[in-house]
């Protein structure tokens, strides 16, 4: 061996003897780390580990649908998907972001906005970046899993309207959540969740929103599905079942138009609604995505004020209509007695005011009794009975009758009207009541304000001889508010054999849209927005008006009743509103006969029903374009004489 | 008189501890592999691990007076190469270590850890006083230095590390005098501040993620809490064999490799945690106790510069796993993946072997 071999075998024992302590020392240090981990907290880790590797999936449970009394559907849903964007690495989104935008057809921007506004939330909860993913959208998704591991997709059902706002302000909108329904629903609801926002959407969210089911699925490091764990199925909501009928629905549509104004149907033997439609009318398709702010804000600022809803909203003078809650008045109380007759030289002064009949200038109506005041709609007339009156008896009876408060129908947000009182001008105005405004509160101007469904309630009622039912929207509701008002048989025999006079009476106001073969009864109104003064002062010539008509058949205990407003029309309220009541009322009839002869050949009628059904359903299968709302017209025939 | 060694001097108590390790590494990488696109690296594991014991026998025939005989050429060759890899080396996962050799590609550094063992086994065995001196211990603090610093511009701090254990073992056993200890200790927590000057950011960041981890929730701090969570969610039992949710779908970063005793922990529990570190234990001690056994100074020093390489490895690789110390990409010998780490760790026991075969001969 070479030189700086030697044969030198003292070995350090000691310090090597050390070494093996020190092993044994640290191996020791290193197990008790372990067990510190997969003994003592080895639950928290368990529970990490879990959480990395199981994510839950909500599956949205689709909203019941919406049938109209014979089981078509009104209202659909049908699957789409939303991209969801996965927060839980700050990072990750920001360097990914302008990928995600670009793949997905969004502006970067918005994304961005979008994240800051979403940042108070959890961070583990994914955010809804595009509410309805094309197939390309779905593509890019699927093949960018693994660069790109930050979306994920979520089936959710959308809600299908009818088009072209198809009686869209009875049905609502869904939208998502606001702040003020997550706090009112103690825990029920979630950012992001789709509940009703208005109409029966919102009536009856309860009812209608199902129990959305979750599934657990274990996914890597990447967030790619590797398998299932469980999925507990989401309960789909109840489907209901509302009294709409949707051939008397398309008649008033259709009867409506782009006029602006609100029809309502009732059957005052129940209260159910048969239809109920308020134009203009947006189409809640448009919004069953999501709505855009500029969009939101258009709709809100709209003059012609679509987002009201003015059959239960609309709080509008009833003009003449409200001469049917006088002559009531007037023969309930006897004040003045039934026999009273007035001189109409086409106007009236009263409390040193000149008051005009709505035939001044053109003609008069000489000596005029009840009934005829009713069927010629004499002005002069109630002017007469208003001042005998007084406001008192005026206010109670209106009140007694309904009108100055809700109907208590299924719906959100109805308002109540007013009935003027002396008490409440008081309160308000703070001076005493003016003798001269019961004048024109007897013609049914001045304050006295009243909703569409409360005309069709109230009129439905008297003729019902006081029975009042609640109007409701759902069909085999469990209860049904109802009221009785004490009439006596001579005056519902009076006031119903006037406005059967309004109507098939030479001279009525409502003579012109008379109906072979049916007791057609009603009462045209025509309320001005402003004094026939005020506005010939102003130039505007007749004014723009309210014209109302409510009307019903048969003359007593009637099964339907109809109440039209148009708005903003130069027209008299039965030339403007009466055709759309007389259509409704109509196509109930033919209808009616139509089912009776069915019931004859019994057979058909199932297969008849069933058939329509289809259509209806296909109808609504029809991806909402505005264009396509022309397809729907009503099936019946509109062969109508005046 | 000179007898060649027999079959019997092995030492077979030694060997089956390293195959059982072995063993185990294998069964955790198939585990951890098996399922993926890498899926097969298993076999090419036991081939590594085949190659090693061959030259492990190889290197046991050798008498390592005659190695060390050849330690200063070792040196400059060793040097040599560190220059090489750094002129011409492969570049992988952004360092140069890798020279390509028969088709594969090998870490120069592992070769570097070994003829270290060797030099500084012969250099402290040609001190001949009981206690070191300041002088030999500079001296050999500059054998160690200068390929240390050629490693760390590779860079690789995981294996320049490594030759400080072998540094300190062997002075301490060369008789290095407290004071001295004392001195260096006080010196390096002074150099603290130079050393965190000279790192590179993602080494400053691993320190940092390990000292706050909750700062660093993706990076290396998110591979500690990985590693954590498959761990302490092995609970005392385990999961079961493939059956590890982190292993298995890819939580644990490089789970075949530097961090496989997670996989191993998360699959098998505290249980099997114990049967490993049980084993290492065994074999670290044996290492020790063929030391104490060492004919001379020379062979025990060779045996405990592979005793403080291996077990450096395994304090620091284990450590990692748990948490307890930074991520320094040290794999743990036999059961990590990994040609170079594997054939080193053989050789190394080759040595051991060379001197435990050598004891009773003159």
């Amino acid at each position: 061996m070479s030189y700086w071999f030697r044969n030198d075998s003292r070995l350090p024992q000691v310090r090597l003897a050390a070494a093996s302590y020190v092993i044994v020392g640290m191996l020791t240090i290193l197990l008790l780390g372990f067990w510190k981990l997969q003994v003592v907290d080895s639950d928290k880790y368990g529970q990490l580990a879990e959480r990395n590797r199981v994510r839950s999936i909500p599956i949205i449970a689709p909203r019941g649908r919406m049938l109209d009394r014979d089981g078509r559907v009104l209202v659909d849903n049908y699957p789409s998907f939303s991209v969801l964007l996965l927060r839980d690495d700050q990072e990750q989104v920001e360097k990914n972001l302008p990928a995600i935008a670009e793949g997905l057809g969004l502006s970067l921007d918005d994304l961005k906005d979008q994240l800051d506004n979403t940042k108070a939330l959890p961070k583990f909860q994914p955010i809804v970046i595009k509410p309805e993913a094309t197939p390309a959208d779905v593509a890019f998704i699927e093949s960018h899993r693994a660069d790109v591991p930050l979306l994920e997709m979520l089936m959710v059902h959308r809600r299908r309207y009818l088009p072209g706002g198809f009686m869209s302000h009875a049905s609502g909108y869904v939208g998502e959540v606001s702040e003020q329904q997550i706090e009112a629903s103690n825990g029920k609801l979630r950012p992001g969740d789709i509940a009703g926002k208005s109409g029966l959407e919102r009536q009856y969210n309860d009812l209608l929103v199902g129990t959305d089911g979750m599934r657990r699925v274990i996914v890597n490091s990447v967030g790619k599905e590797m398998g299932r764990l469980s999925q507990q199925e989401a309960i789909p909501g109840k489907q209901i079942q509302l009294t709409i009928d949707y051939d008397l629905q398309q008649v008033a549509e259709t009867g409506l138009g782009d006029k602006k104004g609100a029809v309502v149907a009732l059957d005052p033997r129940t209260g159910e609604v048969l239809a109920f439609a308020s134009h203009p009318a947006p189409d809640p398709n448009d919004f069953a995505v999501r709505v855009s702010k500029e969009e939101w804000q258009r709709l809100n600022e709209d003059p012609d004020r679509p987002l009201l809803n003015r059959v239960t909203q609309a709080q509008i003078a009833p003009g003449s209509v409200f001469k049917i809650i006088m002559a009531t008045a007037m023969l309930e109380s006897k004040t003045p007695p039934e026999n009273f007759t007035a001189f109409c030289p086409g106007y009236g002064i009263f409390y040193g005011q000149m008051h005009k009949c709505w035939v001044y200038g053109k003609s008069s109506h000489g000596s005029v009794s009840l009934h005829e005041a009713i069927v010629r709609s004499c002005d002069v007339f109630f002017y007469n009975v208003g001042m005998r009156m007084g406001i008192g008896t005026i206010s109670r009876y209106a009140k007694m009758l309904g009108l100055g408060e809700k109907t208590g129908i299924d719906m959100p947000a109805e308002e109540p009207g007013l009935v003027p009182t002396e008490e409440w001008v008081e309160r308000v105005y703070h001076h005493k009541w003016y003798p001269g405004s019961t004048i024109s509160v007897a013609i049914g101007q001045g304050s006295v304000m009243v909703t569409p469904l409360q005309v069709a309630y109230v009129i439905g009622g008297i003729a019902s001889e006081g029975d009042f039912k609640q109007p409701h929207m759902l069909k085999d509701a469990p209860s049904v508010g109802e009221k009785h008002v004490e009439l006596s048989e001579h005056t519902v025999e009076e006031v119903t054999r006037g406005m059967f006079g309004v109507v098939n009476e030479p001279g009525g106001t409502g003579n012109a849209i008379k109906l072979q073969g049916i007791e057609f009864c009603g009462k045209s109104g025509t309320a001005q927005m402003m004094s026939y003064s005020a506005a010939s002062r102003l130039g505007l010539g007749k004014g723009k008006n309210d014209g109302w008509f409510v009307g019903y058949a048969p003359r007593r205990n009637p099964e339907i009743v109809v109440a039209a407003v148009v708005q903003d029309t130069a027209e008299h309220g039965g030339t403007a509103a009466g055709p759309v009541v007389r259509d409704i009322v109509k196509a109930y009839y033919d209808k009616k006969n139509k089912k009776n002869q069915g019931q004859i050949t019994a057979e058909n009628k199932g297969y008849e029903l069933k058939n329509e059904t289809r259509q209806v359903a296909e109808v609504a299968k029809v991806v909402a374009k505005p264009e396509e709302a022309a397809v729907v017209v009503p099936t019946g025939e509109k062969k109508s004489d005046p | 008189m000179k007898e060649a060694p027999g079959a019997r001097d092995y030492d077979w108590w030694l060997l089956a501890i390293l195959a059982a390790i072995c063993t185990i590494g294998v069964v955790e990488i198939y585990s951890a592999t098996h399922g993926s696109a890498l899926a097969g690296m298993h076999m090419k594991q036991v081939r590594w691990i085949l190659v090693g014991v061959v030259l492990m026998f190889v290197l046991s025939r050798l008498d390592y007076h005659a190695i060390m005989d050849q330690a200063p050429w070792l040196y400059i060759a060793g040097l040599m190469a560190l220059i090489a890899v750094l002129a011409v080396g492969h570049t992988r996962f952004g360092a140069k270590r890798w020279i390509p050799v028969l088709g594969e590609f090998l870490q120069v550094s592992e070769l570097v850890k070994l003829i270290i063992i060797i030099v500084l086994a012969r250099f402290f065995a040609e001190v001949r006083t009981d206690e070191l001196s300041l002088q030999d211990l500079i001296k050999a603090g500059l054998l160690v230095g200068l390929p240390l610093v050629l490693i760390l511009k590779q860079p690789d701090l995981g294996t320049a590390l490594v030759l400080m254990p072998m540094l300190i073992v062997g002075a301490f056993l060369a008789g290095l005098q407290w004071k001295h200890a004392a001195v260096i200790v006080v010196l390096g927590i002074l150099m603290l501040p130079v050393g965190w000057h000279f790192m590179k950011p993602y080494q400053k960041e691993r320190v940092t993620s390990f000292l706050h981890p909750e700062e660093d929730a993706k990076g290396s701090g998110y591979q500690v809490l990985q590693s954590k969570i498959a761990v302490g969610s092995g609970g005392f039992w385990g999961k079961g064999f493939g059956n590890g949710s982190q292993n298995q779908l890819g939580y644990i970063p490089v789970r075949y490799s530097d961090f496989i005793m997670s996989a191993w922990a998360e699959e098998q529990g505290f249980k099997g945690v114990l049967v490993a570190l049980g084993l290492y234990m065994a074999l670290l001690l044996r290492l020790v106790q063929n030391a104490q056994r060492a004919k001379d100074r020379a062979g025990m020093f060779l045996v405990m510069g592979v005793t403080a390489a291996l077990g450096f490895h395994v304090l620091v690789n284990v450590a990692m796993v748990i948490g307890a110390m930074p991520v320094t990409g040290i794999p743990l010998p036999l059961m990590s993946y990994g040609g170079s780490a594997t054939l080193f760790v053989f050789l190394a026991i080759g040595l051991v072997m060379n001197v435990r075969l050598r004891r009773f001969v003159n």
